[in-house]
């Protein structure tokens, strides 16, 4: 009996990984098969060989790397580099540790493609990265500046020529037909020019730059500003283009010492707040700011807002309630079929089978479309055809919508849970079943006592991990319904059909402003939750499968 | 095993020492050459000798900026990207994006100096874009005049202009012309005309308008909210938006909700909610609706499905002219360009030009921002028909207030034509609701 069960066992804790691909909670108590496989060493002359190629293409590519982070001056990216890199050769190169050789690579997609991910969340999630704090401190300075920094109304063009003297720029104007020359500390001045016409083209002593020169030096024109005259109220030139130059007066001065902003209208002044925006006494702020670290506060307002907080209550609730039925819908419907279609006796059965898995063939989010306007009330070919034209609110009526999204998730899902039982039926010997007929058993209490849980021990991670998928079933709520129809109570736009992961996005990516903090702290709370359920249940089948064997 | 594992030691430390040393070299080359093309460029000296110019880009490494483009526009975008290159020596890298993940994507790339040096866009992006520091003012000077003053507008924000405009779209009646000869001035005779098509059994709808079961649609409906005195926010006398003043309130406001109702499932049914975006063109393109508020995306469709039409104003339900949104199709630089200067001289002097306009529009057809390409789309009766209309037209606001406003402004509309509720208390109700949430 243990060497039967234990072989649809080994073949459930595999198949996760290569049929559904989805779900990140692998457990991390499978790898009795890789030990077991890593008797034999790369011990020939051409394993040494290779190992010592690919060891080598690897650093190679490593020391490429580093040598541009050293370019760049990223230290902390570059430390991390090195770090791996030593790690890596030593394990591959010391002898012994074996179980580590073929662990390392695996660990280090790990590390990249999830433990970054979920690290990376987290540390957004104690910031207020959203929109009007995408960037640091200094940035957002610049940014205030530049779009404070307008041209004065029905101010002249300038030609503008640009010139340079020992490393600085410099301006070449007319001004009134004369010719006028400035730089960053020179107001404009006038100057003996050679001239080409009306256009002064060079200076004594300074160098003429060409298009080509200005391009090597873009930052440089960028920041050029000249002052028109000493009274810096008049506004400085500036050229984008290094052609033409425009007059520009900025309506908000940075004053870097107080680290201020003021107004020159009306004088008004603009604190740091701390909360990553200058803002005014009376709360006026401007509107580009940075991004700062808020500690939980992004966590503090999904328990304590009631604007948030009731309607994540009812979300939290329902993507429960829609990730549970959705497995067992879905499981009961395959089940059903594939004890149906694996009959021996059943002709055509290869036809049946296609069939039935075609709407897995379809994209997720292609089907939600079609389904949406299949459920259309007056339009829709289901009311029409099968409901003889009555207007039945499938999509939004807060609880019909329920029911219309779980049943296309039916539709969408039994095909998979077809293939997983079918396999693992067929997987049944034969012989217990023989037996349980000798002893008299009928064919309900055979499915149940012995089918059944024979079936479980090696269906129960799948439906572990189709749990984590349904939980964050984004596609088809999103193409379905889009989370409406929409919650009378709240201001935010959040639906009766929302799950946890809807609402992540819309809070991210829609809406009144997109939100990064907030929606990394809910996914972190998604989660804590899907990585909680799924290692205790992955523990409950473990115990299964013991007591079984 | 032991003995071969200490000979790998030895000559992997010589694998690495050589890759050090290939990549030092390597490396070492290409400062050499950025020295070189600065050193070779100072003796040079005499402006503008174009082939040796465009030597000493390629070795400064400056020749090359980035632009993201969608698909339809990567073709049209070609032929001046190579006049570009040939008359300057820089490369335009045009990668191809979508159009949809664009916005965001620029965001969030922008502040790590990676992202591109220009993109391509609608113009309402620019309020978000400018609040996240994202982009860098364009001064168009001159060349202002040369544009359609809607589409100037559009793109200027707080004062200043952010991108160069080339396109303009704006909705407007697409009538079937045999059901009905003409569009008359005011909504309600509009639909007594359709009726009688109805009447006559040859139409199915008088007029069909897209909209969302649970969003509504209130960029289509908003002709018909202006026409009753109820812009969005209060507008200034050269066009742009006080968006501390939200304009929606009041009795114009109330007015047009009460109309909403009236028309809507438990009134007329004009307003249909189970009539999609989709279904509303499917029935016009059938033939089964007599009128049909849409803008020139959907012209292409109507003409292949072989309806006879014509682009006419759209009627007012108030006093007031209807005036519809206008979206502008833009060029922006990114504010962390690090090639600032050969972006501007792409999109303020190339883009700008007849030559891009004219292959732009070829490709879209929609109505060129630029007035001299314009002009030689009007040959184009729908094209002409179209720009005319969105002369009268409003820019869409682009500030990020917006964003409050759309969070409210469909469901709220929505409820109200399905008759859910009081309108006036709806209405009144989504204007507190975005006006609280303006405060925050």
């Amino acid at each position: 009996m243990s060497s039967l069960s234990s072989t649809p066992s080994t073949a459930g804790a595999h198949t996760p990984d290569t049929a559904t691909g989805e779900s990140g909670t692998q457990p991390g108590g499978r790898r009795r098969g890789l030990g077991g496989a890593s008797k034999r060493g790369p011990d020939g002359m051409g394993g040494t060989l290779s190992k010592i190629i690919l060891l080598g293409l690897v650093d190679a590519f490593a020391v490429f790397v580093m040598f541009q982070l050293v370019a760049n001056e990223d230290w902390l990216v570059f430390g991390v580099w090195l770090a791996v890199t030593l790690v890596i050769n030593w394990i591959y190169l010391r002898r012994g540790g074996l179980p580590a050789k073929y662990l390392a690579p695996g660990l280090f997609f790990l590390a990249l493609f999830q433990v970054f991910v979920v690290l990376y969340s987290s540390y957004i999630a104690f910031t207020n990265y959203g929109d009007g704090h995408n960037s640091d401190k200094s940035a957002a300075i610049e940014a205030i500046q530049r779009s404070a920094t307008v041209r004065v109304p029905d101010s002249p063009t300038y030609d503008a020529t640009l010139l340079e003297q020992g490393g600085d720029l410099f301006l070449l104007t007319t001004q009134d037909g004369q010719a006028m020359i400035g730089g960053a500390d020179m107001p404009l001045e006038p100057v003996e020019a050679q001239m080409e016409g009306d256009q002064p083209t060079g200076v004594e002593g300074f160098s003429t730059l060409n298009f080509s020169d200005l391009l090597s030096r873009q930052q440089q024109v960028g920041e050029l500003q000249v002052p028109l005259s000493d009274d810096p109220a008049d506004g400085t030139l500036r050229t984008q283009d290094g052609s033409r130059a425009y007059v520009y007066s900025p309506r908000l001065a940075y004053d870097e010492a107080a680290d201020t902003f003021t107004d020159s209208e009306d004088g008004t002044v603009y604190r740091d707040n701390g909360e990553g925006q200058f803002a005014a006494e009376d709360g006026r702020t401007l509107q580009t700011g940075w991004q700062v670290f808020v500690g939980t506060e992004n966590f503090e307002r999904a328990i304590t807002d009631p604007e948030l907080r009731d309607p994540l209550i009812r979300v939290f609730f329902w993507t429960f309630a829609f990730a549970i039925l959705s497995v067992a819908t879905t499981f009961v419907l395959g089940l059903l079929l594939a004890i149906t279609f694996n009959r021996a006796t059943l002709k055509g059965k290869a036809v049946y089978r296609v069939l039935m898995i075609l709407p897995y063939a379809f994209p997720a989010f292609l089907s939600g479309l079609v389904w949406s306007g299949l459920l259309n009330p007056e339009f829709g070919y289901i009311n029409n055809t099968f409901f003889g034209g009555a207007e039945i609110p499938w999509l939004t009526d807060p609880w019909l919508a329920k029911v219309s999204v779980l049943i296309v998730n039916l539709w969408l899902g039994f095909p998979y849970m077809f293939l997983v039982t079918t396999g693992a039926l067929q997987s049944l010997p034969e012989d217990v079943d023989e037996a349980a007929k000798m002893d008299g058993a009928g064919a309900w209490r055979i499915f149940r006592s012995i089918k059944l849980p024979l079936l479980l021990v090696s269906v129960a991670p799948l439906l572990i991990s189709s749990f984590a998928f349904n939980f964050n079933n984004f596609n088809i709520i999103y193409m379905l319904t889009g989370g409406g129809p929409r919650f009378d109570d709240t201001t935010l736009n959040i639906g009766a059909t929302d799950i946890l992961i809807t609402v992540v996005y819309k809070t991210a990516f829609s809406g009144v402003g997109r939100d990064y903090g907030l929606a990394s702290a809910l996914s972190i709370v998604i989660f804590l939750i899907v990585a909680t359920i799924s290692a205790i249940s992955f523990n409950r089948t473990k115990a299964l499968e013991e007591i079984d064997s | 095993m032991k003995a071969k594992t200490l000979g790998g030691a030895p000559r992997r430390t010589l694998t690495l020492a050589a890759t050090a040393a290939f990549s030092a070299l390597a490396l070492t080359a290409c400062g050499g050459g950025t020295g070189g093309g600065a050193s070779s460029s100072a003796p040079a000296g005499s402006p503008s000798s174009s082939p040796s110019a465009s030597q000493d880009l390629t070795e400064g490494g400056s020749s090359t900026i980035t632009m993201w483009v969608d698909q339809n526009r990567q073709k049209p975008l070609e032929p001046i990207v190579k006049k570009f290159q040939e008359d300057t020596g820089i490369t335009v890298n045009l990668t191809v994006k979508d159009n949809s993940k664009m916005r965001d994507d620029f965001i969030t790339q922008a502040p790590t100096g990676k992202g591109p040096d220009v993109i391509v866009g609608a113009h309402d992006w620019i309020g978000a874009l400018v609040q996240n520091g994202a982009i860098e003012p364009v001064e168009l000077g001159d060349k202002a005049s040369e544009f359609s003053e809607t589409s100037v507008q559009a793109v200027t924000y707080e004062g200043q202009t952010w991108g160069v405009p080339y396109s303009v779209e704006n909705l407007a009646i697409l009538r079937n012309t045999e059901l009905v000869d003409s569009t008359p001035e005011t909504f309600d005779e509009m639909l007594a005309e359709g009726q009688k098509a109805v009447d006559a059994g040859e139409a199915k709808y008088p007029f069909v308008v897209g909209l969302d079961p649970v969003n509504g649609d209130p960029y289509h409906l908003y002709p018909f909210q202006t026409s009753m005195g109820a812009p969005v926010f209060e507008q200034a006398e050269d066009g742009s938006y006080d968006v501390s003043q939200l304009a929606m309130g009041g009795e114009a406001g109330t007015a047009f909700a009460e109309k909403l109702a009236e028309y809507g499932t438990e009134g007329e049914g004009v307003l249909n909610p189970n009539m999609t975006a989709d279904i509303a063109k499917e029935q016009f393109n059938k033939g089964d609706a007599a009128y049909f508020i849409s803008g020139p995306w959907n012209v292409d469709g109507a003409e292949e499905a072989g309806i006879d039409f014509a682009v006419d104003p759209i009627p007012s339900m108030g006093e007031e002219d209807a005036q519809s949104f206008v979206g502008v199709n833009a060029f922006f630089v990114s504010a962390e360009s690090q090639n600032k200067l050969a972006a501007n001289e792409f999109v303020v002097n190339y883009l700008s030009s007849e030559q891009a306009q004219d292959a732009l529009y070829e490709e879209g057809k929609r109505p060129p921002a630029l007035t001299a390409s314009f002009d030689k789309a009007s040959s184009d009766e729908v094209i002409k028909a179209f720009g005319e209309i969105g002369e009268n037209g409003v820019p869409m606001p682009t500030a990020p207030e917006m964003g409050a406003v759309w969070e409210f402004w469909g469901g709220a509309q929505m409820k109200i034509i399905k008759g859910e509720g009081d309108p006036a208390q709806t209405w009144e109700k989504m204007v507190s609701d975005i006006e609280g949430n303006l405060e925050k």
